[in-house]
């Protein structure tokens, strides 16, 4: 018990939420930029261009089947030798970008292949475009549709950024490992600590998304 | 990528063996697990209920990586000696565990109650209905879901990388290290990962679409 109560010590706790609000930042960011390109390449996925569409499927297809510590690897290791430097919180950005735009872009091409169809023939025949029909009649319904789905996704998003321990990205997870490294009594505290932060942002998440779901549906 | 794959042909195809029997055994016993607390949270009991319940909120919304070195860190320290490949299966079938469970939980409510019902009508036990009519028919719902986490599992067996567990990643980071060609060695295990995960999600998108029709 005392292990606890010294490793609560305010000094210990101050610098894993510093090491929080890294992770907080990498979340925001990612989630708003994977969710305007994921629901690009979801739309142009399904809207069938000749080529482009199915382009983008096979580009999503692979990105999907890789793991994101890859993803994450290639981006902070691999680019340098293309000639583009990226600092550790922009690699982390681009590679859960990158990864979860995939992930998206799929979730919204099956949001919008549930919407009915009665619905675009509809805002057709009274006069809409087919892009005006898709922006503001089917979109927004497939969104509807797919938020408990979507908020997942950001879930698995958030828990995943502690893959960026590997690359030495200042997170939670990373900041927990330099305090126990310091002294092994911490180690249970720590990741006790560190599970509990995430847990409370996840189920807080998970929560709201069920609320949503139920106020929309 | 050719001077890769002749090089460090023997350690690819390691690796590739560690991902894939990590991977495996995880689904087992995390299938086993997770339908036992899925279970759990159908009984009538409330404590089981409630029990199933934390079991799964607390797993899925902890990181795997968090869980995998909880138990590389602990485990030997406390309990036994064993090696990063042993706890990072651990970690990674405590994990996948909880959303199996999700997945099963949800097959299983969507098994008609009247077979249950008819079931005890007809003089089974509880248990003798759950296992023999209801499971079965639940697991045919979650076979297309189980794939996906299946596929989810070879993705996540990455995380090895971190503890030493000589699987793809781990092996990909050596290569990488060792030829001092990241992009092609990251190439090369990329292939590797899609040899196994991209041929499961077609064929499990394909059997999505039988079942939806």
């Amino acid at each position: 018990m005392q292990n606890f109560i010294d490793a609560y010590s305010w000094v210990n706790i101050r610098f894993l939420l510093e090491g929080l609000w890294v992770t907080v930042e990498v979340s925001i960011v990612s989630i708003i930029a994977s969710f305007i390109i994921g629901s690009v390449l979801g739309v142009l996925r399904y809207v069938k261009i000749k080529y482009l569409s199915a382009i983008v499927g096979f580009i999503v297809d692979i990105i999907r089947n890789l793991p994101l510590m890859l993803i994450i690897f290639f981006t902070y290791f691999g680019l340098p030798h293309l000639g583009f430097k990226p600092g550790i919180l922009f690699a982390t950005i681009l590679a859960m970008t990158i990864f979860e735009s995939a992930m998206l872009a799929e979730i919204v091409r099956a949001g919008i292949l549930a919407v009915d169809y009665g619905q675009m023939e509809g805002a057709r025949a009274n006069g809409m475009s087919y892009v005006q029909a898709l922006w503001h009649i089917v979109f927004p319904q497939a969104v509807k549709k797919t938020i408990p789905t979507i908020v997942s996704q950001f879930i698995s998003l958030i828990k995943d950024t502690s893959l960026a321990t590997i690359i030495v990205l200042p997170e939670l997870l990373n900041h927990a490992q330099i305090i126990y490294g310091q002294n092994s009594a911490y180690i249970i505290p720590m990741f006790v600590m560190v599970a509990f932060m995430y847990f409370v942002i996840c189920y807080a998440l998970s929560v709201l998304s069920r609320v949503l779901d139920k106020k929309l549906a | 990528m050719i001077y890769i794959l002749t090089h460090y042909w023997s350690e690819l195809i390691q690796g590739l063996g560690y991902t894939l029997l990590s991977s495996i055994i995880a689904l087992i016993f995390s299938t086993i697990i997770g339908t036992m607390f899925a279970i759990f949270e159908v009984l009538p009991s409330r404590t089981m209920r409630i029990i199933g319940r934390i079991y799964i909120e607390i797993f899925r919304n902890i990181p795997l990586l968090v869980i995998a070195m909880f138990f590389y860190v602990l485990i030997p320290m406390y309990v036994a000696k064993i090696d990063g490949f042993t706890a990072g299966t651990i970690g990674l079938t405590i994990y996948t565990s909880s959303f199996i469970a999700e997945t099963v939980r949800s097959g299983i409510n969507s098994v008609d109650p009247g077979q249950m019902e008819g079931a005890r009508a007809n003089g089974m036990t509880y248990w003798q209905a759950m296992s023999k009519i209801v499971l079965p028919q639940a697991f045919k719902l979650v076979i297309p879901p189980l794939g996906n986490q299946f596929i989810n599992l070879v993705k996540n067996s990455s995380v090895l990388a971190f503890v030493a567990g000589f699987d793809l990643m781990y092996q990909g980071n050596s290569i990488a290290s060792l030829s001092l060609d990241t992009i092609n060695s990251y190439m090369v295990v990329g292939v590797f990962y899609l040899i196994i995960t991209l041929p499961l999600s077609y064929y499990m998108r394909h059997l999505e679409k039988r079942l939806a029709n």
